[in-house]
C-alpha cells in the first residue's frame, strides 16, 4: 500500500529541482496542446523558447525584447514575493501597474512640453507612488477594518482598468488628434521618454530600476531584519507576535512595497515600450508575475531566472502568432499550466511516498 | 426626470437576471468553504462553464444539453484543484489563482471560433396566470427558468446545512478536520465532493452569463463575477439566504447603473461601471467590520490544509 509521509524538514534538492522539471513538464503538455490545435509541436515549442534568442532570421529583433518583456514582471514579482512570504497576498499588482502608469504619464502630460532633467525622476516618483497608493488601500482596510485583501485588491484592478480606460478617452486624451483614444506618445517627448541606455540591449530604466530592487530585496531577506520578521510572520505566526512583529504594520510595508514596485513598473512601460496612455495598456503582467514569484521560489534571484522565462514566452507567443498563427490566448494557457505543475511537484518536496507492507492495524 | 423613464417591474426584472450568475457561483463558493476549502478560482471554473456551455449549446442546438456541459466542464476544473489541493496538498490560495488564471486561457483558447455567434435561445417560462398579474408578473414571474431552479437550490442548500445528516457531516469537517476524521468521517472525500459541487454551480453561473444574459461568447466576458461570487460568500456570512439577499442588492446596483448609463446621466460610462466593484468592497469592509460577527462565522479550517498523520 502506498501512502504519504510529511517529510521531518523539506527536500532541499526538490525546492531547487522542481521549477526546472515544472518547465519541462509543461513544454511536454504544450507540445500536445499544439499537437491538438493541429500545430507541429516541435516547430512550435522551438519557436516559443529557442527561437527568441537563438533565430538569425528574428534573434536581432526579439533579443532586446527578452529584457523589456521581463523587466516588469520581474520588478512585480520581486516586491509580491516579500508579501506571499508574509502570508499577505497582493493578487491585484495589475491594477497598482495601471495606477503607477497613470500617475507617472500624468506628471509627464502636466509638463509637456516643457524640457527639464527634473521631469523624468518626478515621473519616477509620481509611479510609485501612484501604485503605493493603490496597494494602501487593501492594506488600510486589512488593518482597520480586518477586509481580506485577496478579494480587496482583486476587484480594484477592476476599477483601476475603467479609471485607465476614462483617462484615455477623457482627460489624458491627446488633444491634437481628434476622435482618437490615447494619450500623447510620450516616447516623442524627450523630457518624459524612458528611452533605450544602451542601443539594441532593450536596456531601458526599468530594467537598472528591476536590478536595483533585485539587490535591494536579497540584501533585506536574507540580511535584515524586517525580512526575518516578514519570514517569521509566515511561517509561525505565533511565535512572531511574541518577537514584537506588528502584524499590521507588516500588511502596510509589504502590500506598500509590492504595490510601489508594481507602480513603477506601469510608469517605465507607459514611458518607454508602451509610449501612450491606452485603453489596452495593460495586458497581464500583473498577473504574470504571480506566477514569477511562485516558479522562483519567492527568491529575488529565483525570480530573475522565471521573470527571464516568461518574458520569453511573451516573445515567443508573439512569434508564433505571426508566423504560425497560434491563439493569443495559448501562452496564458502555458503559464497557467507552468503554476499548475510546479504546485503539484511541490508535493514532493514537503512529502514522501512510502510504500508499506501489511496492513495497517 | 431621468429616474422617472426607468420602470420599476423592467428594473426588478432585469435585476434577477444580473444577480442569478452570481448567486449560482456564490452558492456553490458557499458549500465548498462550509467544507473548510478556500477555492479563488471561481472566475476560472465560471469562464470554462461560460464556453463549454456556450459551444455545446450551439452545436447541440439545446441550451438544455449547454447547461449540463457547462455544469460538467466547470466540474472539471475543479477536480483539477481537488487534485492539487486534497491529494498533492498544495497551498489552497496559489492552487486557486493558478485555477482562474488557466481557466481564462484555456477558455479564450477553445472559445476562439464561436466568436459573434448567437446561441439558441432559452424560453421563458409561461406561468400562465401568474404572469398576467401587474407589476409583479412582470417584475417576477416572467423569467426563464434557470432564475427559478437557483432559488430553489438556494432554498436546498439551506436545507441540507441545517437539516440534513450529510450536511451537519460537512460542516463538521469545516468547522475542525480533526475531529470529524477522529469521529471516522472521510475529511478528503467530503472535500472532494463539495469541491466538484462548487465547480458545478460556478459552471452554470457561467453558462447563464453566455446564454442568457449577455447572450454571447467573448474573451474574459465574466468580468471579475468569480470574485465577486467569492465576496459575496464573506457578506452572506457563510448563510444561504443572505447570499441570496446580496446577490439581488449586487444585481440591482448592476442594473441601475446600466440604466443610469442608457438614461444619459452626465457621468461617464467608465465611473458608473466601476460602481459594481466599489459596493462590493465597500459592502465587505462594513460586513468584516463589525465586531460581533461577519467573519467570525467563518468555518474553523477554511483554508487549512488536511493530512491525516496517523
Amino acid at each position: 500500500m502506498i501512502r504519504l509521509e510529511k517529510r521531518k524538514e523539506p527536500s532541499k534538492f526538490w525546492r531547487i529541482a522542481n521549477p526546472f522539471l515544472a518547465v519541462v513538464l509543461t513544454m511536454l503538455a504544450g507540445a500536445v496542446m499544439f499537437a491538438m490545435l493541429g500545430k507541429d509541436p516541435v516547430v512550435a515549442i522551438r519557436l516559443i523558447f529557442f527561437d527568441p534568442i537563438f533565430s538569425d532570421t528574428f534573434g536581432s529583433y526579439s533579443r532586446p525584447q527578452l529584457l523589456i518583456k521581463s523587466a516588469p514582471l520581474i520588478l512585480i514579482a520581486v516586491g509580491l514575493a516579500v508579501g506571499f512570504k508574509a502570508n499577505i497576498w497582493n493578487i491585484g499588482a495589475e491594477g497598482q501597474y495601471i495606477m503607477g502608469a497613470l500617475f507617472g504619464a500624468g506628471v509627464a502630460l502636466a509638463f509637456f512640453p516643457a524640457p527639464g532633467w527634473y521631469i523624468f525622476p518626478l515621473m519616477v516618483l509620481a509611479g510609485a507612488f501612484g501604485g503605493f497608493l493603490w496597494a494602501m488601500i487593501p492594506a488600510i482596510l486589512k488593518t482597520r477594518f480586518n477586509t481580506n485583501e485577496i478579494l480587496v485588491s482583486l476587484l480594484l484592478v477592476y476599477v483601476a482598468e475603467k479609471i485607465l480606460a476614462a483617462m484615455a478617452l477623457g482627460v489624458m486624451r491627446n488633444p491634437d488628434i481628434a476622435g482618437f483614444p490615447g494619450s500623447r506618445d510620450l516616447r516623442r517627448y524627450e523630457a518624459a521618454h524612458n528611452a533605450e541606455l544602451f542601443a539594441n540591449t532593450g536596456i531601458h530604466w526599468g530594467v537598472v530600476a528591476a536590478l536595483i530592487a533585485v539587490i535591494f530585496a536579497y540584501v533585506m531577506m536574507t540580511r535584515h531584519m524586517l525580512g526575518f520578521h516578514v519570514q517569521l510572520a509566515g511561517q509561525a505566526p505565533r511565535a512572531a507576535r511574541f518577537a514584537g512583529v506588528s502584524p499590521a504594520r507588516l500588511v502596510v510595508i509589504c502590500l506598500g512595497i509590492s504595490g510601489a514596485l508594481a507602480g513603477l513598473a506601469g510608469m517605465f512601460e507607459v514611458s518607454g515600450p508602451g509610449g501612450q496612455v491606452r485603453i489596452e495598456f495593460a495586458t497581464g503582467y500583473g498577473f504574470t508575475a504571480i506566477i514569477v514569484a511562485f516558479l522562483g521560489r519567492l527568491n529575488p534571484i529565483g525570480i530573475v531566472l522565471a521573470g527571464l522565462l516568461l518574458g520569453l514566452t511573451y516573445i515567443g507567443g508573439e512569434l508564433g502568432q505571426m508566423i504560425l498563427q497560434l491563439p493569443g490566448a495559448a501562452i496564458q494557457v502555458f503559464q497557467g499550466m507552468l503554476l499548475f505543475f510546479l504546485l503539484a511537484l511541490d508535493f514532493q518536496t514537503n512529502y514522501r511516498l512510502r510504500l508499506s507492507k501489511g496492513v495497517r492495524t | 426626470m431621468i429616474l422617472g423613464s426607468i420602470n420599476p417591474a423592467v428594473l426588478v426584472a432585469a435585476l434577477m437576471v444580473a444577480a442569478t450568475p452570481i448567486l449560482l457561483a456564490a452558492i456553490g463558493e458557499l458549500i465548498v468553504e462550509k467544507a473548510g476549502v478556500l477555492n479563488l478560482g471561481v472566475e476560472g471554473m465560471m469562464i470554462i462553464g461560460a464556453v463549454t456551455g456556450f459551444i455545446i449549446a450551439v452545436n447541440s442546438g439545446s441550451p438544455l444539453m449547454g447547461f449540463i456541459g457547462a455544469a460538467l466542464g466547470g466540474m472539471a476544473l475543479s477536480l483539477l484543484f481537488a487534485l492539487l489541493t486534497q491529494a498533492l496538498m498544495t497551498n489552497q490560495v496559489a492552487s486557486g489563482l493558478a485555477l482562474t488564471l488557466f481557466g481564462l486561457g484555456l477558455s479564450a483558447l477553445i472559445g476562439q471560433k464561436y466568436v459573434g455567434i448567437t446561441p439558441p435561445r432559452t424560453p421563458k417560462l409561461d406561468l400562465g396566470l401568474l404572469s398576467d398579474i401587474p407589476f409583479l408578473g412582470r417584475a417576477v414571474f416572467s423569467h426563464d427558468i434557470v432564475v427559478y431552479l437557483t432559488i430553489a437550490l438556494v432554498g436546498a442548500v439551506w436545507w441540507f446545512l441545517k437539516y440534513s445528516r450529510a450536511g451537519m457531516i460537512l460542516r463538521a469537517v469545516g468547522e475542525n478536520h480533526d475531529a470529524a476524521h477522529g469521529l471516522g468521517y472521510h475529511v478528503k472525500r467530503v472535500r472532494v465532493l463539495a469541491i466538484m459541487f462548487g465547480g458545478a454551480c460556478a459552471g452554470l453561473g457561467g453558462a447563464y452569463l453566455s446564454l442568457i444574459r449577455v447572450p454571447q461568447w467573448t474573451e474574459g466576458m465574466t468580468v471579475g463575477a468569480g470574485w465577486i461570487a467569492l465576496a459575496l460568500v464573506v457578506f452572506a456570512s457563510w448563510r444561504p439566504w443572505r447570499a441570496m439577499a446580496g446577490a439581488y442588492l449586487f444585481g440591482g446596483v448592476v442594473v441601475l447603473q446600466l440604466n443610469l448609463q442608457a438614461a444619459g446621466v452626465r457621468i461617464p460610462v467608465e465611473y458608473l461601471s466601476m460602481s459594481p466593484y466599489l459596493i462590493t468592497i465597500l459592502v465587505l469592509v462594513i460586513i468584516s467590520s463589525g465586531k460581533a460577527r461577519g467573519s467570525l462565522n467563518a468555518p474553523g479550517s477554511l483554508n487549512r490544509p488536511f493530512h491525516a498523520s496517523s
